[in-house]
């Protein structure tokens, strides 16, 4: 069977500028880091990033990578603004699609199921509809005749995930209590590719956790990496949680100063180093 | 919601309108963000076996009360995918995904915060100013329009001002009661009560307008009026929030907040 290893750098050379962009997690929680920074370190731009958001949202806008951002939040959960977020809409610099959580898991499992829309009792009422224009509603076509929101598909180019454990084929497994959307993300991509805390032999995946917990099939994964530590400086649980100190550096340093010091070493493996050599700054 | 829950029961004594010197000792030791914990438990009162979502700290203490007190049977989260007891015992499991079934179904009361609500209960927390370019960029509307279409949405807000109870919100991220009425989406739109640090409030005004409920002792209307930027209904006597029990205030002070971060949170 297919061997579907690959390095950061390698998924993102498979990526384009322009291309929609899906990435898992949720807020600063599991957040494929790793793939995002070696994103960072590549000339792709021009990004629509779809994304229940947080840092990765964070850094690509202050990169400058983002043309679009079809997203119900984004926020490091612990500080409750992103800066870079923040900044960037506050200077107009890309695009935003503003959507409701609940529409935004519909508009997913619509991609996922190969369906135009779905409907939703979400939106109607509120600014959501004024600021997509392009939104339209459906009836009911039951007794009831409710009138409900046709959320299209977010179909996306390429999803990024990162889970705990995963084998070569493709096969990844979540070890924390929540999976978030990431199996969605995946079936709503054209390609997905999975960063993982740890490669294992597929034997080692049912030992780990039980059925369940094998989230995503490799039927909807085109690449596999391993990234210890590659959600970080967001949450990975149980392997490791929020890096706090860390991500409160993040929100107050001037993104040329962080990116300097973090993001221009080379990388992953630098970037760790920094990371380390930073927390033993602070001893 | 019964007329108990704002009129005060016992140790109220009097409207704000007519007796706002009462002295009795139990009023003069309750602090300000213990009436506010109060008032947010309240929201849970009558709930049954629903959750309770409390977002920020002082609508986290209310609903512990609650739970421990007259509402036994809500259900509570640990903040991230676990249903949860009062002591931590895990009883469930609730994932993002089956928490946005619980609101669609119905089964679920969240106290939200509002950056701004105008006098129908629209409520934003998106974004100041316009949204093509907002001046002050927040949060993004979460889930706030599933939410006010779906379970009952309550708010808190700890800063009563006229910087957030608006005439007209930048961005309706929760839908109020004259926007669910035009859209036709009322049929599971409740928004129960709205609380701040100065009192209770519901839409209990003319066509669903905000009306000033019960004032936290210590408050007068006049306070109330000058920090609301828009004209609230007011009843010809106000009743004060009411007092809480010596258990209630035992818990609060013992077993729920023990450091005492309910008066940083709101304090007086």
């Amino acid at each position: 069977m297919t061997d579907k290893t690959m390095t950061p750098d390698e998924v993102v050379g498979q990526l384009r500028s322009g291309m929609t962009l899906g990435i898992g997690g949720w807020g600063a929680r599991r957040k494929p880091m790793a793939l995002v920074r070696a994103l960072l370190r590549s000339e792709i731009t021009d990004l629509t990033v779809v994304s229940y958001g947080g840092p990765d949202v964070g850094v690509l806008a202050a990169a400058g990578r983002i043309r679009r951002l079809v997203a119900p939040f984004v926020t490091l959960d612990s500080i409750p603004l992103e800066p870079h977020f923040r900044a960037a809409r506050e200077s107009g610099a890309f695009a935003l699609t503003e959507y409701d959580e609940a529409m935004f898991m519909w508009g997913l499992h619509a991609a996922a199921n190969r369906l135009p829309f779905l409907p939703v009792r979400a939106g109607l009422g509120s600014d959501v509809m004024r600021i997509n224009p392009e939104l339209r509603t459906v009836t009911s076509p039951y007794a009831d005749g409710e009138e409900l929101v046709a959320v299209p598909a977010l179909r996306m180019d390429a999803a990024l995930v990162h889970l705990n454990r995963a084998d070569r084929l493709g096969n990844a497994q979540y070890l924390g209590p929540d999976p978030y959307f990431d199996d969605l993300f995946c079936e709503a991509a054209d390609a997905a590719y999975v960063s993982c805390e740890q490669l294992v032999e597929t034997a080692e995946l049912s030992k780990a956790g039980p059925p369940q917990s094998l989230l995503v099939s490799r039927h909807s994964v085109t690449g596999v990496v391993e990234t210890p530590n590659g959600a970080h400086f967001t949450s990975c649980a149980p392997d490791y949680g929020r890096d706090e100190a860390f991500q409160k550096l993040y929100a107050a340093t001037p993104w040329p100063e962080f990116s300097a010091r973090f993001l221009s070493g080379g990388g992953e493996h630098a970037y760790q180093s920094a990371v380390r050599a930073w927390h033993e700054e602070q001893r | 919601m019964s007329a108990s829950e704002t009129a005060g029961t016992a140790g109220t004594s009097g409207t704000a309108g007519t007796a706002g010197t009462g002295t009795d000792v139990s009023r003069a030791d309750v602090s300000r963000a213990e009436y506010c914990v109060l008032a947010c438990a309240e929201a849970w009162r009558g709930n049954g076996e629903v959750l309770a979502s409390p977002m920020g700290l002082i609508p986290s203490f209310g609903a512990r009360l609650a739970k421990r007190t007259f509402s036994p049977d809500l259900l509570m989260t640990d903040g991230e995918a676990l249903l949860v007891g009062l002591d931590g015992e895990t009883e469930g499991w609730l994932p993002y995904r089956r928490h946005l079934t619980m609101v669609t179904g119905g089964r679920r009361h969240v106290m939200m915060g509002a950056s701004q609500i105008d006098r129908f209960g629209n409520q934003n927390i998106s974004c100041i100013g316009d949204w093509a370019r907002p001046s002050r960029q927040l949060l993004g509307v979460r889930g706030a329009p599933v939410n006010t279409l779906n379970n009952p949405v309550s708010y808190w807000i700890p800063r009563h001002s006229t910087r957030v109870f608006v005439e007209r919100v930048d961005m309706v991220s929760g839908v109020g009661y004259d926007r669910a009425a035009a859209a036709g989406v009322t049929r599971f739109h409740r928004l129960p009560r709205v609380v701040s640090d100065l009192g209770v409030f519901d839409f209990a005004g003319p066509d669903h307008s905000m009306r000033l409920a019960s004032l936290h002792p210590g408050v007068t209307v006049e306070q109330v009026r000058e920090a609301t930027g828009f004209a609230l209904a007011v009843p010809g006597e106000v009743p004060y929030t009411r007092e809480p029990t010596a258990e209630e205030l035992r818990l609060i002070r013992e077993v729920i907040d023990p450091k005492g971060l309910r008066d940083r949170e709101v304090r007086g």
